[in-house]
């Protein structure tokens, strides 16, 4: 990808926070990163670390209350996402923005159509006649390889297995050809094979429809496959964020280096799951005046418990929120 | 669909079968008898020719073989013969009131209409009231709106309808005069006025009933509001960037009413029985006053048959929950 191009996606010192009845919650804080076009983005980091959050956060997914939006700037195409009105950001969402979420079972509308749920935002945002939704939608159902597609247009979802239905949803994120399709987690709920079978998807779809794509995971397997660049969250942070092989090769941050442990094969098997760090991920009730890793850190310091590092440069287009230098192995 | 609905039409009929049995036997359990209102003058040969005529001295399996029958089959025929001018039955005896003489479906006939004015608009008005309070309240949820709804939903669960309405008739009728304290049956509506003055001696029972049912309505609409506004399908909508009115009005509602229709046919029969009170309360001459003349009066017949209708009511309407439920939501299959 182009680097030094106008990014489509710019992301700046986003914040949010929940407000809970045991006080405030800063379940993301300060994270910025960008989104070249056509790139793909992966983001891994335990359960808790502010995936979710962050990429809901972009578009004004999370409910208002408890979450709030404090502080940032999203960029997209130079326009603050955050500082435009509800109605404004509904014309973005689903045209410029898709979704996919993880759980296909729950995330398609149980009493409508397949077909009208497709066709609901190609007739919201395109200008479409019904008509011309439909031949639209079929066309969605084929692409993202759904046999005898103009005959499942009137399924209803609980006709349709986990692996059909996430390729609704997909064909859903993409119908109004968005410039950034945000994928969280959307092969988690899924088997193996299917799994397989969605990444293959995604990655033709990339190929012909050119968009980018940030792509949640816990699996590292996923992104040394798909991504260009990945982005490492702990705590709510960035932690270390580079191209795939840069950061695999030679990963900064302990916690990456972690992660890449827990990994028993790169290439070929499955990554496990990343729940093999010794510790605790931290909840966070107060903007984090340390390292919010410090506690399960193997080369903590003194440094670590009173500063939280800021993320420096590394190299050009890596770079690390850690205070300790890592040895290039 | 078809299947499902002929089979529980057929499973109802021995359920109908026992519950008339029970009613029938129940009822003959009561003391009292139909001379009760007869003046002592009359000579207790009278009075046992009197029952005799009335069949009243039968034994009671006798008389609920011949219920079954005129229930079933003769009534039934006269409905038949009116419609298309047929003479089926001819010369049956029908069910006969022991207090009027006249048949049990006559009176119905002449009754039915006041309760369905009233009482059907009083239901009316409660969904209509109660859908709007429980979708608001739900979408939003602790606000001062929902906290009123609350405070409405309780007090018009706790409240009788005979005391509610009471108060009503003393604040609205008794001092500012605004309605009638009695609604009046034989009056008829023939031009705008009367139209009016129809509408404003139902605006009381209406309100008393209405409000209390759409009390309960409205907690059932806003909790399956609640529960659904959660679902991920609702940030999907979202995440399609529908606008608000669509996912709450469009995505949200429609899984919502769900079981807050089935709660609303389930809970009509008990219409009928909630107009018992209500219509004694305001004077209104439909099923619920006929009912409680009867029961004073011991008459007999019109007690077994009024309960017994009651009881297919709630059969019927059990069975239409069921096949709306299986309507509205595609993914119940009943077969
Ligand atoms: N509704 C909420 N109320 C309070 N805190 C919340 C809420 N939703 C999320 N959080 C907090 O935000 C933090 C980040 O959650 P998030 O869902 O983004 O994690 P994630 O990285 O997506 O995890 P996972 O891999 O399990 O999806 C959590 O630690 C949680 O404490
Ligand atoms: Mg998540």
């Amino acid at each position: 990808m182009p680097d030094g191009a106008a990014p489509v996606l710019d992301v700046r010192g986003l914040k949010t926070v929940f407000r809970t009845r045991s006080g405030e919650v800063h379940a993301v804080n300060h994270v910025s990163f960008s989104l070249q076009k056509g790139e793909l983005l992966g983001v891994v980091g335990e359960s808790g670390s502010g995936k979710s959050v962050t990429m809901m956060s972009l578009v004004g997914l999370l409910p208002q209350p408890p979450a709030e939006v404090r502080g940032g700037q999203v960029l997209l195409d130079g326009r603050d996402l955050l500082k435009i009105s509800l109605p404004e950001l509904q014309d973005i969402r689903g045209a410029r923005v898709g979704f996919v979420f993880q759980d296909p079972m729950t995330s398609l509308n149980p009493v409508f159509k397949v077909g009208d749920q497709i066709m609901e935002p190609l007739l919201r945002h395109m200008g479409l006649t019904k008509a011309q939704a439909r031949t639209r939608a079929i066309e969605l159902l084929e692409l993202v390889g759904i046999p005898d597609a103009a005959a499942r247009m009137s399924s209803y979802p609980h006709q349709f297995s986990g692996g059909m239905r996430q390729r609704v949803m997909i064909a859903i994120a993409l119908a109004c050809d968005p410039d950034v399709l945000i994928a969280d987690e959307p092969t988690t709920a899924l088997d193996v094979t299917i799994q397989a079978q969605i990444l293959e998807l995604v990655k033709e779809l990339r190929q012909k429809l050119g968009m980018a794509i940030v792509w949640i995971t816990h699996d590292l397997g996923v992104i040394a496959g798909i991504a260009d660049r990945v982005m490492v969250m702990y705590g709510g942070q960035v932690v270390e964020q580079g191209r795939v092989a840069e950061v695999f090769k030679h990963p900064a941050h302990p916690y990456t280096r972690a992660l890449l442990k827990t990994v028993p094969a790169l290439h070929g098997a499955r990554a496990d799951r990343l729940m093999a760090i010794e510790g605790q991920p931290p909840i966070l009730m107060a903007e984090p005046s340390s390292c919010p890793f410090a506690a399960r850190c193997a080369h903590v310091h003194d440094r670590c418990r009173v500063e939280n590092p800021q993320r420096r440069d590394l190299n050009p287009g890596h770079d690390v929120a850690c205070h300790w230098e890592a040895p290039h192995a | 669909m078809l299947t499902f609905t002929l089979r529980r039409l057929l499973l109802a009929i021995p359920t109908l079968l026992a519950i008339s049995l029970v009613i029938f036997l129940l009822v003959d359990l009561a003391p009292g008898s139909p001379m009760s209102e007869i003046p002592l003058t009359v000579p207790p040969d009278v009075r046992q020719r009197m029952i005799e005529a009335m069949g009243a001295d039968q034994p009671v399996f006798v008389r609920y073989v011949l219920w079954l029958r005129q229930f079933f089959w003769v009534e039934p025929a006269q409905v038949i013969n009116h419609w298309f001018g047929t003479d089926f039955a001819a010369g049956e005896q029908r069910i006969l009131s022991w207090q009027s003489r006249s048949p049990v479906f006559t009176v119905i006939g002449q009754r039915l209409p006041q309760t369905l004015t009233v009482i059907g608009t009083a239901y009316l008005v409660g969904i209509l009231i109660a859908l709007p309070i429980g979708i608001y309240s739900a979408y939003r949820q602790y606000s001062v709106f929902d906290q009123l709804g609350t405070l409405f939903a309780m007090i018009g669960f706790s409240v009788p309808t005979f005391f509610s309405g009471t108060l009503f008739i003393i604040i609205f009728a008794v001092w500012l005069g605004w309605f009638p304290t009695k609604y009046d049956t034989m009056m008829e509506v023939t031009d705008w006025e009367s139209f009016l003055k129809q509408l404003r001696q139902m605006a009381l029972p209406v309100l008393t009933l209405g409000l209390a049912n759409a009390a309960t309505i409205s907690r059932y609409m806003r909790s399956s509001m609640l529960e659904n506004m959660v679902q991920d399908y609702v940030r999907t909508a979202r995440a399609k960037g529908m606008r608000e009115k669509t996912v709450v009005l469009k995505h949200v509602l429609r899984n919502s009413l769900i079981p807050v229709v089935t709660v609303i046919a389930l809970g009509i029969p008990s219409i009928f029985g909630g107009a018992i009170i209500t219509e004694n309360l305001f004077g209104v001459n439909g099923i619920g006053a006929a009912l409680i003349l009867a029961i004073h009066a011991s008459d007999l017949p019109m007690v077994q048959t009024l309960a017994f209708i009651f009881a297919v009511l709630i059969v019927v309407f059990n069975l239409i929950a069921d096949i709306l439920y299986g309507l509205l939501d595609p993914r119940i299959r009943y077969d």
